[in-house]
């Protein structure tokens, strides 16, 4: 039973290569596969999230080196529900892919796609910080891949932005682990939290400075204003499914935020006080508000998607620059609802695409199928734009709600709902141009659709995206009671810690830094 | 040897800045390169520098903290290979439009159009 919790990373860590050596060139045998992995990986992620759902924090040593010396990988009721929020979304992005016939466009797009998820939920479980390193190189690498897949000019260029910007990011990442590692001698996140505190009020320079290092490499992972500058070219610009995948990408940087921020620096660590209410929490609000700007100002649906991205991470920002515990819970259920809901967008985006010359927000000829189409889009723009009924209304209102004790209180009411409004009237107008007002007279003839078009399979997933999120807000109730209990236990790190720290394994008792060596040499 | 490490590292990452704020995709690299190499140099120095002392703790007094060189070594295969990404990305940029700059594309009709044709 100890071993399942490493599933998530092995699984697709073996599928890929098997995909790629031996169903290179069939990509019927590659679908089999990518969806029977994607499937098995949701059975795995539920049974870990029933496992740790009653507050057990389970525990995988690699090699059975003890925790402060040997890689951990640690499941508590945060990381395996990212892990199955994760899968659900890999398969429906999956099957969208499969119906519309990208996975077709180029090579190995179910290897890179295997790879994405190996390194999204080994980022997830880890325990050390070092080790959250690799894995972000490795779904950044795997995204490298994917963005620009089937090719393009305009992809490509924004495919080396994209690859710039976070080969920035992850040496800024590096900066941050060594300036902590110089601080305490360890890169294991629960030694690290005991450190952290045990640093003296005079000797706070260096941890400080780490502190912030770190986040702003996780600002730049969760595109927080001003460092969202890489995320609407390449957002719009990476093919549909693959933008909808990337609708996590952005949460991994909000749950290292949270991870880091609850437990190596809460929010009462006299060092690092202030880093959440003073700087977090401001930028956040200004990302909803350059988001829900830009959703209005936008030319082309693509961006008009990308920045209602950035606006609802401004949203899941505020939520968690708040730090109380009813906010994190606020911030958990909205991350949950902010995933589905973007990746339904991108991937209406695509549906469009495929049937309309370009995505300009200009009067056009019909989109085929627009009935249907069209109210896939209504459902997901009221749900990213946060309206009742859906789930987007309820997570505002909790987040809202867990504001009133901030000092920010009339700032963040403010922003949330004016941005809200304005993003409305983005959205409405660009649901108007692209679907009501191209049936008028005098709009330009059709032109020939590119590319295969999409199946029932993919408006099935798209639909399927939208059932989850009418899911997430029937049981709102049980849900918010869930992530209350997630944010219940981060803010009670002390039995993490304990459980990584106190379980013994090899060494447990030396205090010898060179086997530590040896396992992190086994994960280049 | 302090100062000496300390002012690799400060000139390394001041030009690597320097570089990267280019508009061309061939400083941009390089300044990454510089970059990678700055970071690596600060990753070693920060388990302490020592000269002339082994890896190990076997009952020895002075010793090199060996985890720093691990995580050096990793930083090193992960940032050539990325490296060698970006290169290969930017040259396909850069041979399907005769453009090497790495802002965005002028203006936004043509992105469309380009689009279309894609």
């Amino acid at each position: 039973m100890m071993h399942w919790l490493i599933a998530p990373v092995v699984l697709p860590a073996m599928m890929a290569p098997f995909i790629i050596l031996a169903a290179r060139y069939h990509i019927g045998i590659q679908r089999v596969f990518s969806v029977a992995g994607v499937l098995a990986m949701i059975a795995i992620a539920l049974g870990l999230a029933i496992e740790t759902a009653d507050g057990t924090i389970m525990l995988y040593r690699l090699g059975d080196w003890a925790a402060p010396f040997g890689i951990v990988l640690v499941g508590d009721r945060l990381s395996t529900m990212m892990v199955l929020l994760m899968a659900v979304l890999a398969l429906m992005v999956l099957l969208y892919s499969i119906g519309s016939g990208w996975d077709r466009r180029g090579q190995h797009f179910h290897a890179l796609f295997q790879f994405q998820l190996m390194g999204i939920s080994g980022a997830f479980l880890t325990g050390d910080l070092f080790n959250l390193f690799v894995f972000f190189e490795v779904l950044l690498i795997a995204s490298y891949g994917l963005m620009i897949h089937s090719g393009g000019n305009v992809r490509l260029r924004a495919g080396v932005q994209y690859v710039l910007f976070n080969l920035l990011g992850s040496t800024l990442f590096l900066f941050a682990l060594g300036a902590l590692y110089a601080e305490t001698g360890t890169l294991n996140m629960a030694d690290l939290a005991q450190r952290a505190a045990m640093i003296g009020a005079q000797e706070t320079v260096g941890i400080r400075v780490a502190a912030v290092l770190l986040m702003l490499v996780f600002a730049i992972k969760a595109a927080i204003v001003p460092l969202h500058f890489w995320l609407p070219s390449s957002y719009a610009e990476a093919p549909g499914p693959v933008a909808a995948l990337f609708a996590i990408m952005t949460k991994v940087g909000a749950y290292a935020i949270i991870r880091v921020y609850t437990l190596i620096f809460p929010v009462d660590l006299a060092a690092t006080e202030g880093l959440h209410g003073t700087w977090l929490l401001p930028f956040a609000l200004l990302s909803l508000a350059v988001g829900s700007v830009g959703v209005l100002a936008a030319k082309k649906l693509d961006r008009l998607v990308a920045f209602a991205v950035i606006s609802s991470m401004g949203i899941v920002m505020i939520a968690v620059g708040l730090f109380t515990e009813q906010s994190i819970a606020a911030a958990l259920y909205y991350i949950v609802h902010s995933t589905l809901a973007a990746a339904a967008l991108f991937l209406i985006v695509d549906l469009v695409r495929h049937s309309r010359a370009h995505l300009g927000l200009v009067i056009a000829a019909p989109v085929k199928g627009a009935a249907l189409i069209a109210g896939l889009f209504m459902a997901a723009a009221i749900a990213v734009v946060g309206l009742p009924p859906l789930s987007g209304f309820i997570g505002k209102l909790m987040i809202l709600s867990a504001s009133v004790t901030s000092p920010l209180v009339v700032w963040t009411w403010a922003v949330v709902l004016i941005s809200g409004l304005i993003s409305l009237v983005g959205f409405a107008r660009a649901g108007s141009v692209l679907f009501w007002k191209a049936q008028s007279e005098g709009a330009p003839a059709p032109l020939e659709p590119e590319g295969t078009t999409p199946s029932a399979l993919s408006f099935a997933a798209v639909g399927g995206l939208i059932a989850l999120l009418v899911a997430h807000t029937l049981f709102a109730g049980r849900i918010y009671a869930y992530t209350g209990a997630t944010a219940a236990q981060l803010f009670a790190p002390e039995t993490y810690i304990s459980k990584v720290l106190g379980t013994p394994g090899k060494l447990s008792d030396d205090a010898d830094h060179e086997p530590a060596q040896a396992v992190k040499e086994g994960d280049h | 040897m302090e100062i000496l490490v300390a002012s690799a590292v400060g000139i390394l990452t001041a030009a690597g800045m320097y570089l990267v704020l280019r508009m061309r995709t061939f400083p941009v690299i390089l300044g990454v390169s510089l970059l990678t190499y700055a970071v690596n140099v600060f990753l070693f120095a920060s388990g302490r520098l020592t000269v002339g002392a082994p890896p190990i703790l076997n009952g020895a007094t002075r010793y090199t903290d060996p985890l720093p060189q691990a995580l050096v070594l990793t930083a090193i295969v992960i940032s050539f290979g990325m490296t060698a990404v970006v290169v290969m990305i930017s040259l396909g940029a850069y041979l399907g439009t005769d453009d090497d700059h790495v802002d965005d594309m002028p203006d936004a009709d043509a992105d469309a159009a380009q689009e279309d044709a894609t």
